[in-house]
């Protein structure tokens, strides 16, 4: 299942978090060869995971991570903003409806549609919370998924060869690109609307204060 | 509510946001914006690194009282499930399931606040927070249109009155001029020249998809919620010119 997590609330999935900061290594590290932190528990980690930013995770069902993104809101300390400002043409990209998202990761044979449903689960922040784009750090090679999936960022530029080629991007999501997504992902949209409300609460109940 | 008809907030009150020099100034323009929307209550409460807590809005005297004498910053489930937090939310969405906290929402309730609320959490700089929440009495019918229709320009003035709060602390550097991006700058000058945005994303060599993305961007650091407002306070600031 997809959880929504903001950093301070990964305390209480001890087994999801060691595994999703393993599984940045070694995707981040190990496999793509950027100059990352890896910690002596083989867990990567970077600053910006200090700004206690919202995490996209999908939860396999022994509890380990299987793949994950990392959001922030670009009016804070994004790393768009303060890494790849030549890619995006010089300045920032500022905006409380622009939140960047970074650290995409696959954990090895994860199930197949793990990244289709990230996507999906992004594209349900942005319905729900008035995103209208993400700028995205990634792997470039990470493009070609992207495409299957059916949602493609528009690569503003990109940096680095070979297989630690990054590449900044934007994506909006359109209610076409959602319904390709939701059918890669295998995924309804009433079960990623459950996840959601399951992290985030439900919105359009009543506040029942009686008693 | 949704006595205002196409904009509920004037051009106006974002100028006076942008000039508001003292607490009084942003007490005055929150009763505005409280009476533009047509809600009950708006408030922005700060509360900083250190716990201090600041705020301006139409609460009753009464209430803000009763709020700190009770130390109810303990137990809102506002302020308890926003903090740190960075989307906005509908109380409905929050852990009223305590005693204490279905308590205190009786007596809030009883204190005219409302039983519908919508809080935008803003997270400035150095662990600074702050939440900008409407709220007013009707079904969850009303309140789920209201907070739809315009949950996106709420989202934009609660941070354009975080600027301006910010502004006013001690020890702040007075505004600087909006850091437009050079690709930000061009769009502006394009559109101000009249082209429309296919024209633009043709002399830019972008999609539309990304020229939308550098509008939004302009529009913020510009506190504009429209384009049309955006170009007209870009050429007025002398940011671009044509």
């Amino acid at each position: 299942m997809i959880r929504f997590l903001y950093a301070d609330q990964l305390a209480d999935f001890p087994k999801l978090l060691a595994t999703m900061f393993k599984d940045r290594a070694d995707q981040f590290h190990t496999r793509l060869g950027w100059e990352v932190t890896v910690d002596e528990n083989g867990e990567e980690r970077d600053e910006y995971d200090d700004l206690n930013p919202l995490y996209v995770i999908w939860e396999r069902p022994d509890g380990t991570h299987g793949g994950s993104m990392r959001l922030l809101p670009t009016t804070g300390r994004t790393m768009v903003n303060e890494h790849f400002t030549d890619i995006i043409g010089g300045g920032t990209i500022e905006s409380p409806l622009i939140w960047e998202c970074t650290r995409f990761c696959l954990a090895r044979e994860t199930c197949p549609g793990t990244a289709a449903a990230l996507m999906l689960a992004g594209g349900e922040i942005m319905k729900n919370m008035n995103v209208s784009h993400y700028v995205g750090v990634f792997d470039a090679r990470m493009v070609r998924i992207y495409k299957r999936i059916g949602s493609s960022p528009e690569v503003l530029g990109s940096m680095g060869e070979g297989r630690s080629r990054i590449s900044v991007g934007l994506w909006e999501f359109t209610a076409e690109a959602q319904a390709k997504v939701a059918a890669s992902a295998g995924i309804s949209p009433y079960t990623i609307r459950k996840w959601f409300e399951h992290s985030f609460g439900k919105a359009p109940t009543s506040l029942r204060m009686v008693g | 509510m949704g006595h205002a008809v196409l904009t509920p907030f004037s051009d106006t009150t974002l100028s006076r946001l942008e000039l508001a020099a003292s607490a009084e100034d942003l007490q005055s323009i929150i009763e505005t914006l409280r009476d533009q929307f047509g809600v009950d209550h708006i408030v922005y409460h700060w509360v900083n690194s250190n716990g201090e807590q600041y705020g301006v809005g139409t609460y009753s005297e009464d209430w803000v009282s009763r709020y700190l004498q009770n130390n109810y910053l303990r137990i809102d489930p506002v302020v308890q499930g926003c903090s740190q937090r960075f989307h906005p939310t509908d109380w409905k969405q929050l852990d009223w399931s305590s005693k204490a906290a279905r308590s205190f929402y009786r007596d809030a309730v009883e204190h005219g606040i409302g039983n519908q609320g919508f809080s935008i959490p803003i997270r400035g700089p150095n662990g600074q927070f702050a939440l900008f929440t409407l709220s007013h009495n009707c079904s969850d019918t009303e309140w789920s249109d209201f907070t739809e229709q315009y949950r996106r320009d709420l989202i934009l003035i609660a941070h354009f009155f975080n600027q301006s709060a910010l502004t006013l602390e001690p020890d702040r550097q007075p505004e600087a001029v909006p850091n437009l991006s050079p690709r930000e700058t061009d769009v502006l000058t394009l559109l101000a020249t009249g082209h429309s945005r296919s024209q633009v994303a043709n002399t830019l060599q972008i999609s539309e998809h990304t020229l939308r993305a550098y509008i939004e961007s302009a529009r913020f650091k510009l506190r504009a919620l429209n384009t049309t407002h955006a170009v007209a306070r870009a050429l007025h600031r002398g940011l671009i010119v044509i």
